[in-house]
Parts: structure tokens; C-alpha cells; sequence
């Protein structure tokens, strides 16, 4: 039986439809995201009353956010790509020492992001989709080959002087309303970095693409069921293919973002930020298994793996271990909730 | 047993295929092609490469010094990992991506125990077997708590332990308080470099148990057969009286279990650690191990000397680019393309295709057989 069907005692169809499981992953998050800033606003206070503090965790992720959304795409067609935050970081020092060394501008910087998140997502959907190897596999190597990359590039940190770039890089695009007034009583408006408005520009133009284009409705035929997406027509192949392009591309533009955030080149950037993205794609209820999943859920995820280090972090617990034990707990909440919710769903 | 030359019928069916082909089956055919090409290349390149020498170390031991010795010492951990990793992923089709965060913890427990909890000891405070075995314990509890949410909750493999892979570095730092503790009692590195008087490292032989160990228990038990039972069909397994949820704990378990011991062996390499540098990236090198011994990382059929091997390849690839004076932070990039090479030469697409432009007449005598 179809699920969304329900049938009461005496067979009769009833008029009512369940939610789909994307809508009601996506349903948990949201308000798993409000009940904790709530409580942060409520019981800790301090910055958390301010709207800047919430601006901020945007300003700090916008390049997570973009990366995040990529993942969900991969994950939602049923693949994965572990290579995001190594090609990030890439992007990030190459960047730099093409602004640096080479005399770059800020055009060469997104054409040189850009480029290589294209080459990536083309080798490795290409591998994947073409070759059936194993997404896993091709993107640890992806990974590795990022990481090696970029110490290749330089070794150390790479600090950017252009003048033009930090510019662009200190642009604060005041929100009006927001502002709140500093110890001193002068009134400090709030602000966004001009990434954050990429970055929810991507959000939105992705959340199109998923929900209204034959494209993005494919990635979820994909996900769902290889065979008989196949068997619709669809060609499983290319789909895969194009998911893996996207997801790269993305992580190319998530390295500038990242890039015009920090304004230097390190072997650090974005560390672990490849695990970061699966984390606020689960938590924003993407399953890995394929088929369901929203970017919209994947921003609130970003917004709740955020929020809760940040409590972490002002109720006392501030050495670095204390965060990280935290979003594991988290992540293992989301997915003990989500596997009960599913499997009683699909039980009924 | 999974061996498919020894299978008769495949001998009667096809009895003139090419040789190429026929090798280009077999399980083992990647790792063992790989480590005849490296040994090639270093036979080439500089025979001394296999040199081994009697040197004597700073302790006044004389020990037998080489790559080779240096390959197979290394190796250790990783093989010891394998294992394990070829038991889960061939029960529930996944990997742990948490082994290197687990041994951080278990390296952690078992410093704490053996120093007592002061941050320098001159000599163990507790019996060094019973610390071990304290770490083991703590793994296995780690390994069940991966299990019990891949078998019990359904969760993929990869983002069950994604909870550990994220926090375990932490845990390890949080059960010594962050400090790094040290141990300079010699008896606590024989286990990481050598017995007074023997002159081969004590990991080897620490692998070469654990290798048997294995071996008996796949010879003497069901576990390989349910095992691979439950990876390529749970529910069939179920039906046969199988419990399906139950092998693939009793796989994480395992693998807990060999964390540990991979864990002691790293920790007592130096007798220190740094928690969030230990056996760094040691679990793409495991998941990597199995993908090189031809076992599918789906799940299913499974062949542990495959993965054993392949670790042995990953070490040899290593210290062959350690050579060449590569810098270890551009290894990865090395290692990339290799990898690549291997998988790509791997897939069945491409295997079928170099087989049929190697003979081409190969495609008719399938027919006429």
C-alpha cells in the first residue's frame, strides 16, 4: 500500500494524508532548533538575547551552510562525498597564494574556486556514476588528494594584504532593526558578512531546484529506488553524475565563502568540516540511505549544531572536548529519534 | 572459502579461458598485482631497498633494521584493524569510521591505568596486563555501542560511527584530563618496540597471534559463515535461525576488541600520546585495506587475507613514498592516486573491458562452452 494512504477499521480509505517523511524530518528539526535557542534566549541570556549573537553563527558558517547543502544533494541521491572540506581548504590556500604571489583579483579568486570544485565533482562523478565504484572510496581519495594538494600549494599559512579582496572581505551589510546598544550605550548595528547572503541565496535558488525541477525531483527518484528510477526512464547514471558535479561545485564555492571569512590560506581551514556537513544534513532529517531529505532542513541543522556549541560553550563548558562531545550526543539523538519515527511509520 | 578456483564447476564451464582472465577473477588478484608492481619497483629503483642489517639500538639491543623489517612492523595496527573492519563491513555492508578516534580512547585508558593517574611515572602503577585488558574492555563497550545502534536501530554503519568518529578523540582527551601523560618504564615499550633479546619487533608477533587467533576461529566456529550469511541476506539468515541483529554486535564487538589492541601496541610505540594525532586517518587506511583485498564493501562475501594483505600493500606504498623523501603532509596526494588507480582498475566495468581487448576471441569460446 502507497504510504500517505491511511485506512481506518473498516477498510475505508481515509481522507487524511500522512506527512511525507521528508516533511516530517524536516518538522523535527525546526522545532528542535527554536526549543534550544528559545532556551538559550530564556534561561542563559548574555549575547544570546542579542540578534547579532544569531547573526553571527550565519556570519561563522556561511561557507558550512553552502558546503551542507551539497552533502544533502550527494546524500539524497544516495551517495556521499567526504571530500568537501579537504577541497575547501584547498580552495581557501590556493586562493591565497594566488592573491598573494601571482596578483590575483577577487575574479581570478571564484574563477580558481569554482574551477576546482568542477574538476572534482567531474573526476569523481564520473567515477562513481560511470564506473560504479564505491562514493566512499573515490571521495576518501578525493579527500586525501585535496589534503595533499594543499600542503603541496604551501605549507604555511598564507595571509591576505590585497587591499581590494579585504575590502570585499569587510563588507557588513547592516540588517535594520537588529542593533542593540554596546556597554557603552552607543548603538551597534547588526550586521551580516556578504557571504551569508550568498550562502541563503544558495539555499533558496537549491531548495528550487529540488522541490520544482525535473533535475531535482530525478535525485530523489535516484534515492530512492536505483531500479526503478531506471525503469521511469530516468538516467541513473547521469543523475548521479550531475549530483556529484553539484556537491563539488558547491564545496568550490563554500572555499571562497570560507576564503572571504577568514582572509587567510592554512592546511587547517575547514578541518573536519566534511563530518560537520554529514552532521547538520542528518540532523536536518537528509537519510543516508537516499530519497529523502531538504536543504532547508540542512540549514536549520547547521543552525542547531551551531547553537548548541554555543550553549555548551556559555554554560561553563568551555574547553574545546566539551563541543565535540556534544554534537556527537546530538547526532546520536537526531538518529535514534529518526530511526524510531521511521521504522513505527513504516511498522503501521 | 572463497576461493573460486577451487570451485569445480567454474574449471569444467569455462576450461579455455586466457590465463589474464581467469587471474583478473581472482580475489586476490588487486593486492597481490599491487605488491609484485612495488616490489618491482623497488627491486628497479634501488635493490637495496630490501636491504636488512643487524644494527644495534640506544638500548644496546641488537635488532634487525630494514624497510622491510620497517613495513611489516608498521603494518601491525593497520592489520590488526583490517581484520576486524573485514568482519563488519562484511556483516552489516558498512565501515566504522571511528577505529583511530576508539584507539585515541583506548591509548588514553591504558596510560591512565598504567601511570595511576600522575601525569609522569618512572614505573607502571598497575599490572600491565590487566590495564590492557581494562582497554580492551572499554573498546568492546564503544564497539557495542556501535553495534547496538547499527543492528538494533537501523542506522547505516558510516553515520552510527560518525557519533564516535567525532567524539572519541575528546573522550580519549577527557579520561586523562587533557594532560599527556608519559611512561619511561622500558617493560611498558616492549610491546611497541623490542624484547630484550630478540632481535624482530614485538608488533610482528603481536599481529602474527592475532592473525591465528583469527584463523581458528574462522576454521573452528560458524562465525565466518554467519557472518557472511547475515551481510548478503539478513533476512534469509533470520529465517535459517540465524539472529541477525546479534552477529553484527558480535562483529562491532570484535572489531572493539581489536581497536584495543592496535591501540596498545601505538601507545606503546612511544609510551605517550597525542590525542588528536594518533593513528590519524588510520580508519581510511583500514576501509582501504578490505577495498584492496577485492572484499565488497557492501557487504557479503568476505576474505580476511585479502584485507591482511591489502594492509600490508598500504604500508609498503607508504614507506616506498617515505623513500623518495615525499613530505608526510603530501603522502595523501601520493596515496590518492594511487588508490584511484587501483579501484578504477578494480571495477568490473573496467576489468571486463581490459580482459575482452586483451583476447578478443575470449567473448566466442563463452559461447560455445
Amino acid at each position: 500500500m502507497p504510504k500517505g494512504i491511511a485506512v481506518d477499521k473498516q477498510g475505508r480509505l481515509k481522507e487524511r494524508v500522512a506527512m511525507s517523511d521528508t516533511n516530517l524530518l524536516l518538522t523535527i528539526t525546526v522545532v528542535v532548533f527554536f526549543i534550544l535557542y528559545l532556551y538559550a534566549v530564556f534561561f542563559l541570556q548574555g549575547s544570546f538575547t542579542k540578534p547579532q549573537n544569531f547573526l553571527n553563527i550565519l556570519n561563522n558558517n556561511a561557507s558550512l551552510i553552502v558546503l551542507s547543502c551539497g552533502m544533502s544533494i550527494v546524500m539524497i541521491t544516495g551517495g556521499i562525498d567526504i571530500s568537501v572540506g579537504a577541497v575547501t581548504c584547498l580552495v581557501c590556500m590556493t586562493s591565497a597564494v594566488n592573491l598573494e604571489r601571482q596578483g590575483g583579483n577577487i575574479f581570478t579568486v571564484i574563477l580558481i574556486g569554482l574551477g576546482i570544485g568542477l574538476a572534482f565533482g567531474v573526476v569523481q562523478g564520473f567515477l562513481v556514476a560511470h564506473l560504479g565504484i564505491q562514493p566512499f572510496i573515490i571521495s576518501l581519495a578525493g579527500m586525501f588528494f585535496a589534503k595533499g594538494m594543499t600542503t603541496i600549494v604551501s605549507k604555511e599559512p598564507v595571509r591576505v594584504t590585497d587591499e581590494a579582496f579585504l575590502a570585499v572581505k569587510d563588507t557588513r551589510i547592516t540588517v535594520p532593526g537588529l542593533g542593540s546598544p554596546n556597554k557603552l550605550g552607543v548603538y551597534i548595528p547588526a550586521y551580516v558578512e556578504v557571504g551569508v547572503v550568498i550562502a541563503l541565496l544558495v539555499v533558496v535558488l537549491l531548495f528550487c531546484l529540488l522541490r520544482w525541477t525535473k533535475l531535482g525531483r530525478n535525485f530523489y527518484a535516484v534515492g530512492g529506488n536505483n531500479q526503478s528510477a531506471n525503469m521511469l526512464g530516468i538516467n541513473v547514471r547521469r543523475t548521479k553524475f550531475l549530483a556529484h558535479v553539484l556537491c563539488s561545485l558547491l564545496a568550490g564555492l563554500g572555499g571562497i565563502l570560507y576564503f572571504l571569512h577568514v582572509g587567510s590560506g592554512d592546511v587547517a581551514n575547514a578541518a573536519g568540516d566534511e563530518m560537520n556537513a554529514i552532521a547538520s544534513s542528518i540532523i536536518g532529517g537528509t537519510l543516508l540511505t537516499g530519497g529523502v531529505g531538504n536543504v532547508v532542513g540542512t540549514f536549520f541543522g547547521v543552525l542547531s549544531l551551531n547553537t548548541i556549541k554555543r550553549i555548551v560553550s556559555s554554560l561553563g563548558f568551555d574547553e574545546a572536548w566539551w563541543s565535540n562531545i556534544t554534537v556527537a550526543a546530538m547526532l546520536c539523538l537526531f538518529l535514534v529519534v529518526q530511526s524510531i519515527v521511521l521504522l513505527r511509520k513504516n511498522k503501521k | 572459502m572463497t576461493t573460486p578456483v577451487k570451485n569445480p564447476e567454474t574449471r569444467v564451464k569455462r576450461p579455455e579461458e586466457s590465463l589474464f582472465k581467469r587471474l583478473t577473477r581472482q580475489q586476490l588478484f588487486i593486492p597481490v598485482a599491487a605488491l609484485v608492481l612495488l616490489v618491482l619497483f623497488n627491486l628497479v629503483a634501488d635493490y637495496k631497498f630490501f636491504a636488512v642489517t643487524i644494527t644495534e639500538n640506544s638500548l644496546g639491543n641488537t635488532v634487525l633494521s630494514g624497510n622491510i623489517i620497517s613495513v611489516l612492523d608498521n603494518a601491525s595496527e593497520l592489520v590488526i584493524l583490517a581484520i576486524g573492519m573485514t568482519l563488519v563491513t562484511a556483516s552489516s555492508g558498512g565501515q566504522d569510521i571511528s577505529v583511530g578516534a576508539t584507539m585515541a580512547i583506548a591509548g588514553s585508558v591504558i596510560l591512565r591505568m598504567v601511570c595511576g593517574g600522575q601525569v609522569t611515572a618512572d614505573t607502571m602503577q598497575m599490572n600491565l596486563i590487566l590495564a590492557v585488558i581494562i582497554g580492551i574492555a572499554v573498546t568492546a563497550l564503544f564497539g557495542a555501542f556501535n553495534g547496538t545502534l547499527v543492528a538494533y536501530f537501523n542506522i547505516q554503519p558510516m553515520v552510527a560511527t560518525l557519533i564516535m568518529y567525532t567524539a572519541g578523540r575528546s573522550i580519549a582527551a577527557w579520561i586523562n584530563n587533557n594532560q599527556l601523560p608519559i611512561i619511561n618504564d622500558l617493560a611498558f615499550k616492549y610491546a611497541g618496540t623490542f624484547l630484550p633479546g630478540i632481535p624482530v619487533p614485538t608488533p610482528i608477533f603481536i599481529t602474527i597471534l592475532v592473525i591465528a587467533v583469527f584463523w581458528l576461529v574462522l576454521k573452528f566456529t560458524n562465525l565466518g559463515l554467519y557472518t557472511q550469511s547475515v551481510g548478503i541476506n539478513p533476512n534469509s539468515s533470520r529465517l535459517n535461525g540465524i539472529n541477525p541483529q546479534m552477529i553484527k554486535l558480535l562483529t562491532y564487538v570484535i572489531l572493539g576488541v581489536c581497536v584495543a589492541v592496535a591501540g596498545f601496541i601505538r601507545v606503546s610505540r612511544s609510551g605517550s600520546i597525542n590525542y588528536s594525532r594518533i593513528a590519524e586517518n588510520i580508519e581510511m587506511d583500514a576501509i582501504l585495506a578490505v577495498a584492496l583485498g577485492g572484499n565488497a564493501l557492501s557487504g557479503g562475501k568476505f576474505n580476511i587475507y585479502g584485507s591482511i594483505l591489502g594492509a600490508y600493500v598500504i604500508q609498503f606504498l607508504t614507506t616506498t613514498l617515505y623513500k623518495y623523501e615525499v613530505p608526510s603532509t603530501a603522502l595523501p596526494a601520493y596515496k590518492a592516486v594511487v588508490v584511484i588507480l587501483l579501484v578504477v582498475l578494480s571495477a568490473p566495468a573496467v576489468r571486463e573491458k581490459l580482459a575482452s581487448m586483451k583476447k578478443a576471441p575470449a567473448k566466442t569460446v563463452k559461447e560455445v562452452s
